[in-house]
Protein backbone atom coordinates (compact mmCIF):
# COMPACT_ATOMS: atom_id res chain seq x y z
CA UNK A 1 0.00 0.00 0.00
CA UNK A 2 1.91 3.21 -1.38
CA UNK A 3 -1.03 5.76 -0.06
CA UNK A 4 0.14 9.50 -0.53
CA UNK A 5 -0.62 11.99 1.80
CA UNK A 6 -3.97 13.60 0.92
CA UNK A 7 -1.81 17.12 -0.03
CA UNK A 8 -0.43 15.29 -2.78
CA UNK A 9 -2.88 12.91 -4.40
CA UNK A 10 -3.42 14.04 -7.74
CA UNK A 11 -7.37 14.46 -8.86
CA UNK A 12 -8.98 14.64 -11.70
CA UNK A 13 -8.10 17.90 -14.33
CA UNK A 14 -10.35 20.61 -13.74
CA UNK A 15 -11.82 19.68 -17.50
CA UNK A 16 -12.07 16.46 -16.06
CA UNK A 17 -14.07 17.31 -13.31
CA UNK A 18 -18.01 15.99 -14.08
CA UNK A 19 -20.88 18.41 -13.22
CA UNK A 20 -22.56 19.05 -10.71
CA UNK A 21 -25.55 17.37 -12.44
CA UNK A 22 -24.32 14.21 -13.07
CA UNK A 23 -27.01 12.27 -11.52
CA UNK A 24 -26.53 8.41 -12.77
CA UNK A 25 -23.50 6.61 -14.41
CA UNK A 26 -24.11 3.32 -16.54
CA UNK A 27 -21.30 0.97 -17.71
CA UNK A 28 -20.18 -1.33 -20.45
CA UNK A 29 -17.68 -3.92 -20.40
CA UNK A 30 -14.99 -4.72 -23.28
CA UNK A 31 -13.71 -8.01 -22.24
CA UNK A 32 -10.74 -10.24 -23.90
CA UNK A 33 -7.49 -11.90 -23.83
CA UNK A 34 -4.54 -9.77 -22.60
CA UNK A 35 -3.09 -7.62 -25.40
CA UNK A 36 -6.32 -7.74 -27.61
CA UNK A 37 -6.75 -3.72 -27.22
CA UNK A 38 -9.29 -3.30 -24.38
CA UNK A 39 -7.69 -0.62 -23.27
CA UNK A 40 -6.69 0.86 -26.79
CA UNK A 41 -10.48 0.81 -27.29
CA UNK A 42 -11.21 2.32 -23.94
CA UNK A 43 -8.62 5.34 -24.72
CA UNK A 44 -9.97 5.91 -28.29
CA UNK A 45 -13.38 6.85 -27.23
CA UNK A 46 -12.84 7.95 -23.36
CA UNK A 47 -13.10 11.68 -22.74
CA UNK A 48 -10.10 11.19 -20.20
CA UNK A 49 -7.16 9.64 -20.36
CA UNK A 50 -7.72 6.43 -19.01
CA UNK A 51 -7.30 5.08 -15.40
CA UNK A 52 -6.63 2.12 -13.94
CA UNK A 53 -8.49 0.84 -11.04
CA UNK A 54 -7.40 -2.46 -9.35
CA UNK A 55 -8.15 -4.79 -6.52
CA UNK A 56 -5.80 -6.96 -4.60
CA UNK A 57 -6.53 -10.62 -4.06
CA UNK A 58 -4.52 -13.15 -2.04
CA UNK A 59 -4.01 -16.93 -3.54
CA UNK A 60 -3.33 -20.30 -1.84
CA UNK A 61 0.47 -20.62 -1.89
CA UNK A 62 0.74 -23.57 -4.05
CA UNK A 63 4.04 -26.34 -3.82
CA UNK A 64 6.90 -26.39 -0.65
CA UNK A 65 5.78 -23.08 1.95
CA UNK A 66 8.79 -22.33 2.53
CA UNK A 67 7.88 -19.30 4.84
CA UNK A 68 8.60 -20.89 8.00
CA UNK A 69 5.25 -20.61 9.75
CA UNK A 70 4.53 -17.07 8.07
CA UNK A 71 0.90 -17.03 5.97
CA UNK A 72 1.90 -18.60 2.65
CA UNK A 73 -0.64 -16.42 1.15
CA UNK A 74 1.03 -14.29 -1.90
CA UNK A 75 -0.86 -10.99 -2.85
CA UNK A 76 -1.85 -10.58 -6.79
CA UNK A 77 -3.19 -7.43 -8.24
CA UNK A 78 -5.45 -7.55 -11.05
CA UNK A 79 -5.91 -3.81 -12.94
CA UNK A 80 -8.53 -2.66 -14.67
CA UNK A 81 -8.50 -0.02 -17.15
CA UNK A 82 -11.58 2.50 -17.83
CA UNK A 83 -12.65 5.25 -19.44
CA UNK A 84 -15.51 7.67 -19.36
CA UNK A 85 -18.03 9.57 -22.01
CA UNK A 86 -20.01 11.96 -21.01
CA UNK A 87 -23.58 11.38 -22.24
CA UNK A 88 -25.56 14.29 -20.93
CA UNK A 89 -25.32 16.95 -18.32
CA UNK A 90 -27.00 13.84 -15.81
CA UNK A 91 -25.87 10.89 -17.41
CA UNK A 92 -22.14 9.49 -17.46
CA UNK A 93 -20.94 5.97 -19.72
CA UNK A 94 -17.56 3.96 -18.07
CA UNK A 95 -16.17 1.62 -20.37
CA UNK A 96 -14.51 -1.10 -18.85
CA UNK A 97 -11.70 -3.63 -19.73
CA UNK A 98 -11.48 -6.68 -18.22
CA UNK A 99 -9.47 -10.06 -18.78
CA UNK A 100 -11.00 -12.65 -19.98
CA UNK A 101 -10.76 -15.10 -16.93
CA UNK A 102 -14.07 -14.94 -14.77
CA UNK A 103 -11.99 -15.98 -11.78
CA UNK A 104 -11.53 -12.12 -11.71
CA UNK A 105 -14.37 -10.71 -12.70
CA UNK A 106 -15.99 -11.54 -8.55
CA UNK A 107 -13.42 -8.93 -7.38
CA UNK A 108 -15.53 -6.27 -8.49
CA UNK A 109 -19.15 -6.11 -7.37
CA UNK A 110 -21.73 -6.71 -10.39
CA UNK A 111 -19.39 -6.26 -13.09
CA UNK A 112 -21.08 -7.55 -15.93
CA UNK A 113 -24.74 -7.77 -14.28
CA UNK A 114 -24.81 -4.35 -13.66
CA UNK A 115 -23.48 -2.99 -17.00
CA UNK A 116 -25.54 -2.62 -19.80
CA UNK A 117 -23.56 -5.16 -21.99
CA UNK A 118 -20.20 -6.45 -23.62
CA UNK A 119 -18.24 -5.65 -25.93
CA UNK A 120 -16.07 -8.72 -26.57
CA UNK A 121 -12.77 -8.07 -28.31
CA UNK A 122 -10.72 -10.88 -30.18
CA UNK A 123 -8.02 -11.27 -32.63
CA UNK A 124 -8.18 -13.83 -34.99
CA UNK A 125 -4.68 -15.02 -34.43
CA UNK A 126 -5.71 -16.14 -30.78
CA UNK A 127 -9.52 -16.67 -31.56
CA UNK A 128 -9.93 -19.69 -29.03
CA UNK A 129 -9.12 -17.10 -26.79
CA UNK A 130 -12.35 -15.98 -26.47
CA UNK A 131 -14.01 -19.07 -26.35
CA UNK A 132 -14.32 -19.20 -22.34
CA UNK A 133 -15.07 -15.81 -22.18
CA UNK A 134 -18.21 -15.68 -24.65
CA UNK A 135 -19.76 -19.07 -23.21
CA UNK A 136 -19.61 -17.34 -19.91
CA UNK A 137 -21.48 -14.11 -20.89
CA UNK A 138 -23.85 -16.75 -22.40
CA UNK A 139 -24.07 -18.90 -19.20
CA UNK A 140 -24.68 -15.26 -17.30
CA UNK A 141 -27.28 -13.93 -19.66
CA UNK A 142 -25.24 -10.77 -20.64
CA UNK A 143 -25.95 -9.11 -23.88
CA UNK A 144 -23.10 -8.60 -26.19
CA UNK A 145 -21.29 -8.18 -29.34
CA UNK A 146 -18.12 -9.25 -30.86
CA UNK A 147 -15.85 -6.96 -32.33
CA UNK A 148 -12.75 -7.99 -34.17
CA UNK A 149 -9.83 -6.09 -33.61
CA UNK A 150 -8.28 -5.94 -37.05
CA UNK A 151 -4.21 -6.58 -36.44
CA UNK A 152 -2.66 -6.49 -40.00
CA UNK A 153 -1.00 -9.42 -39.91
CA UNK A 154 -4.27 -11.48 -38.32
CA UNK A 155 -5.99 -14.02 -40.61
CA UNK A 156 -8.58 -12.09 -42.23
CA UNK A 157 -11.75 -14.59 -42.03
CA UNK A 158 -15.41 -13.98 -43.57
CA UNK A 159 -17.71 -12.63 -40.65
CA UNK A 160 -20.09 -15.72 -41.46
CA UNK A 161 -16.86 -18.15 -40.99
CA UNK A 162 -16.30 -16.29 -37.33
CA UNK A 163 -19.89 -16.86 -36.61
CA UNK A 164 -20.12 -20.59 -37.48
CA UNK A 165 -16.59 -21.04 -35.42
CA UNK A 166 -17.95 -19.25 -32.44
CA UNK A 167 -20.81 -20.71 -32.95
CA UNK A 168 -23.25 -17.39 -32.32
CA UNK A 169 -26.77 -17.17 -33.50
CA UNK A 170 -27.61 -14.76 -36.34
CA UNK A 171 -28.67 -11.93 -33.99
CA UNK A 172 -25.64 -10.90 -32.53
CA UNK A 173 -23.10 -9.04 -34.04
CA UNK A 174 -20.09 -9.53 -35.69
CA UNK A 175 -18.16 -6.67 -36.76
CA UNK A 176 -14.29 -5.69 -37.76
CA UNK A 177 -12.86 -2.46 -35.93
CA UNK A 178 -9.68 -0.72 -35.72
CA UNK A 179 -9.52 -0.25 -32.13
CA UNK A 180 -6.67 2.49 -32.27
CA UNK A 181 -10.03 4.84 -33.84
CA UNK A 182 -12.17 6.50 -32.33
CA UNK A 183 -14.78 6.13 -34.75
CA UNK A 184 -14.36 2.80 -35.12
CA UNK A 185 -14.52 1.89 -31.52
CA UNK A 186 -17.45 4.34 -31.40
CA UNK A 187 -19.37 2.14 -33.93
CA UNK A 188 -18.68 -0.70 -31.80
CA UNK A 189 -20.25 0.35 -29.01
CA UNK A 190 -23.58 1.92 -30.77
CA UNK A 191 -23.70 -1.24 -32.26
CA UNK A 192 -23.91 -2.94 -28.87
CA UNK A 193 -26.19 0.08 -28.04
CA UNK A 194 -28.62 -0.90 -31.16
CA UNK A 195 -28.66 -4.30 -30.30
CA UNK A 196 -29.48 -3.33 -26.72
CA UNK A 197 -32.24 -1.41 -27.86
CA UNK A 198 -33.55 -4.66 -29.96
CA UNK A 199 -33.10 -6.75 -27.18
CA UNK A 200 -35.40 -4.04 -25.11
CA UNK A 201 -37.90 -3.40 -27.75
CA UNK A 202 -38.31 -7.15 -28.53
CA UNK A 203 -38.79 -7.32 -24.51
CA UNK A 204 -41.34 -4.58 -24.33
CA UNK A 205 -43.31 -6.02 -27.22
CA UNK A 206 -42.94 -9.68 -25.83
CA UNK B 1 -7.51 -21.75 -43.63
CA UNK B 2 -9.92 -22.80 -40.75
CA UNK B 3 -10.76 -21.29 -37.25
CA UNK B 4 -11.33 -23.06 -34.10
CA UNK B 5 -14.34 -24.02 -33.10
CA UNK B 6 -16.46 -23.14 -30.19
CA UNK B 7 -19.93 -24.70 -28.90
CA UNK B 8 -22.46 -22.44 -27.53
CA UNK B 9 -23.39 -21.84 -24.07
CA UNK B 10 -27.22 -21.69 -22.72
CA UNK B 11 -27.77 -19.33 -20.14
CA UNK B 12 -27.95 -20.76 -16.59
CA UNK B 13 -30.73 -20.91 -14.14
CA UNK B 14 -31.87 -17.62 -12.90
CA UNK B 15 -30.91 -18.52 -9.06
CA UNK B 16 -27.26 -19.69 -9.84
CA UNK B 17 -26.79 -16.18 -11.30
CA UNK B 18 -25.04 -13.89 -8.63
CA UNK B 19 -27.17 -11.39 -7.26
CA UNK B 20 -26.70 -7.83 -8.34
CA UNK B 21 -25.23 -5.54 -6.04
CA UNK B 22 -24.57 -8.59 -3.37
CA UNK B 23 -23.86 -7.74 0.26
CA UNK B 24 -20.13 -7.42 -0.72
CA UNK B 25 -18.78 -9.94 0.98
CA UNK B 26 -15.27 -9.07 1.31
CA UNK B 27 -14.88 -11.90 3.68
CA UNK B 28 -12.35 -13.95 2.62
CA UNK B 29 -14.75 -16.77 1.96
CA UNK B 30 -16.61 -14.21 -0.58
CA UNK B 31 -14.81 -16.14 -4.39
CA UNK B 32 -16.85 -19.57 -3.35
CA UNK B 33 -19.70 -17.55 -4.80
CA UNK B 34 -17.88 -17.64 -8.07
CA UNK B 35 -18.36 -21.11 -7.24
CA UNK B 36 -21.61 -21.58 -7.82
CA UNK B 37 -21.57 -20.67 -11.88
CA UNK B 38 -17.98 -22.58 -12.13
CA UNK B 39 -20.42 -25.97 -12.78
CA UNK B 40 -18.51 -28.48 -15.04
CA UNK B 41 -16.47 -25.32 -17.04
CA UNK B 42 -14.16 -24.73 -13.61
CA UNK B 43 -11.06 -26.11 -14.46
CA UNK B 44 -8.70 -27.56 -11.66
CA UNK B 45 -6.87 -24.27 -11.97
CA UNK B 46 -9.65 -22.40 -10.64
CA UNK B 47 -10.86 -24.73 -8.05
CA UNK B 48 -6.91 -25.53 -6.59
CA UNK B 49 -6.14 -21.68 -6.84
CA UNK B 50 -9.48 -19.66 -6.07
CA UNK B 51 -7.98 -16.08 -5.46
CA UNK B 52 -9.13 -14.31 -2.02
CA UNK B 53 -9.52 -10.55 -2.27
CA UNK B 54 -7.25 -9.21 0.23
CA UNK B 55 -8.20 -5.57 2.11
CA UNK B 56 -6.97 -4.03 4.79
CA UNK B 57 -7.80 -0.66 6.28
CA UNK B 58 -10.93 -1.90 7.64
CA UNK B 59 -10.81 -1.23 11.23
CA UNK B 60 -14.09 0.71 11.54
CA UNK B 61 -15.97 -1.80 9.98
CA UNK B 62 -17.80 -5.10 10.41
CA UNK B 63 -18.22 -7.44 7.86
CA UNK B 64 -21.00 -7.52 6.16
CA UNK B 65 -21.89 -4.37 6.90
CA UNK B 66 -20.27 -2.73 4.02
CA UNK B 67 -22.08 -0.31 1.64
CA UNK B 68 -23.43 -1.17 -1.50
CA UNK B 69 -21.39 0.43 -3.85
CA UNK B 70 -20.59 -0.47 -7.71
CA UNK B 71 -17.68 1.14 -9.73
CA UNK B 72 -19.57 3.11 -11.31
CA UNK B 73 -21.47 4.62 -8.15
CA UNK B 74 -21.30 8.52 -8.47
CA UNK B 75 -19.95 9.92 -4.55
CA UNK B 76 -20.48 13.69 -3.88
CA UNK B 77 -18.86 15.58 -0.84
CA UNK B 78 -21.72 16.75 1.50
CA UNK B 79 -18.92 18.21 3.92
CA UNK B 80 -15.61 19.15 4.66
CA UNK B 81 -13.31 16.70 6.18
CA UNK B 82 -13.31 17.14 10.20
CA UNK B 83 -10.12 17.53 11.68
CA UNK B 84 -10.18 14.03 13.03
CA UNK B 85 -10.61 12.30 9.31
CA UNK B 86 -7.74 10.03 8.28
CA UNK B 87 -6.09 11.01 5.59
CA UNK B 88 -7.53 8.82 2.92
CA UNK B 89 -10.92 10.02 4.15
CA UNK B 90 -9.77 13.51 3.92
CA UNK B 91 -8.62 12.79 0.74
CA UNK B 92 -12.03 11.32 -0.86
CA UNK B 93 -13.27 13.97 0.12
CA UNK B 94 -11.04 16.24 -1.49
CA UNK B 95 -11.47 14.53 -4.31
CA UNK B 96 -15.57 14.64 -4.33
CA UNK B 97 -16.26 17.93 -4.30
CA UNK B 98 -17.63 17.29 -7.55
CA UNK B 99 -18.82 14.18 -8.95
CA UNK B 100 -16.49 11.20 -8.99
CA UNK B 101 -17.08 7.42 -9.41
CA UNK B 102 -16.09 5.16 -6.78
CA UNK B 103 -13.67 3.28 -9.74
CA UNK B 104 -12.10 6.85 -10.49
CA UNK B 105 -11.34 7.24 -6.69
CA UNK B 106 -9.56 3.95 -6.52
CA UNK B 107 -7.54 5.21 -9.53
CA UNK B 108 -6.63 8.68 -8.32
CA UNK B 109 -5.89 7.27 -4.65
CA UNK B 110 -4.08 4.45 -6.05
CA UNK B 111 -5.96 2.87 -3.63
CA UNK B 112 -7.73 -0.85 -4.52
CA UNK B 113 -11.54 -0.99 -4.81
CA UNK B 114 -12.45 -2.84 -1.71
CA UNK B 115 -10.26 -0.17 0.60
CA UNK B 116 -12.24 2.54 -1.28
CA UNK B 117 -15.33 0.86 -0.60
CA UNK B 118 -14.20 0.71 3.27
CA UNK B 119 -13.79 3.93 3.15
CA UNK B 120 -16.29 5.40 1.91
CA UNK B 121 -18.87 3.08 4.08
CA UNK B 122 -17.17 5.28 6.40
CA UNK B 123 -18.00 8.39 4.97
CA UNK B 124 -21.21 7.19 4.28
CA UNK B 125 -22.44 6.36 7.76
CA UNK B 126 -20.99 9.39 8.72
CA UNK B 127 -23.05 11.86 6.64
CA UNK B 128 -19.94 13.33 5.07
CA UNK B 129 -20.58 11.86 1.16
CA UNK B 130 -24.10 11.27 -0.82
CA UNK B 131 -23.64 8.38 -3.14
CA UNK B 132 -25.85 8.34 -6.28
CA UNK B 133 -26.42 5.11 -7.68
CA UNK B 134 -25.79 3.54 -10.90
CA UNK B 135 -28.20 2.66 -13.44
CA UNK B 136 -28.09 -1.25 -13.70
CA UNK B 137 -29.03 -3.64 -16.28
CA UNK B 138 -31.84 -5.23 -14.79
CA UNK B 139 -34.05 -1.72 -13.98
CA UNK B 140 -33.72 -2.10 -18.09
CA UNK B 141 -35.49 -2.08 -20.47
CA UNK B 142 -35.71 1.79 -20.21
CA UNK B 143 -35.42 2.26 -24.06
CA UNK B 144 -35.00 6.12 -23.34
CA UNK B 145 -31.90 5.40 -21.82
CA UNK B 146 -30.82 3.85 -24.53
CA UNK B 147 -31.64 5.99 -26.95
CA UNK B 148 -29.97 9.13 -24.60
CA UNK B 149 -26.71 7.16 -24.97
CA UNK B 150 -26.97 6.18 -28.60
CA UNK B 151 -27.64 9.78 -28.87
CA UNK B 152 -24.00 11.09 -26.59
CA UNK B 153 -22.27 8.42 -28.57
CA UNK B 154 -23.54 9.93 -32.12
CA UNK B 155 -22.29 13.66 -31.09
CA UNK B 156 -18.47 12.03 -30.64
Amino acid sequence: MDFKSSDTVTGPRAEDHLPQTAQAAVKIVIVGGFGVGKTTMVGSVSEIRPLTTEETMTQAGVGVDDNYGSDSKTATTVAMDFGRISITEQLVLYLFGTPGQERFWFLWNGLFEGALGAVVLIDTRRLEVSFDVIGRLEERGVPFVVAVNDFPDAPRYPIEDLRSALDLPEEIPIMKCDARRRASSRDVLMTLMRFLHSIAMASASA
Amino acid sequence: MTPPQRRRRLPKEASAKIPQQAPEGVSPHAPKEGGAQGGENQTADQTENQPERLFVLTSQVEDGDRASLDLVTLIVARADAPPTAQPEQSAVLRLCGSPLSVAELSAYLNLPFSVVTALLTELLTAELVHARAPIVRSELPDRSLLEAVMHGLQKL
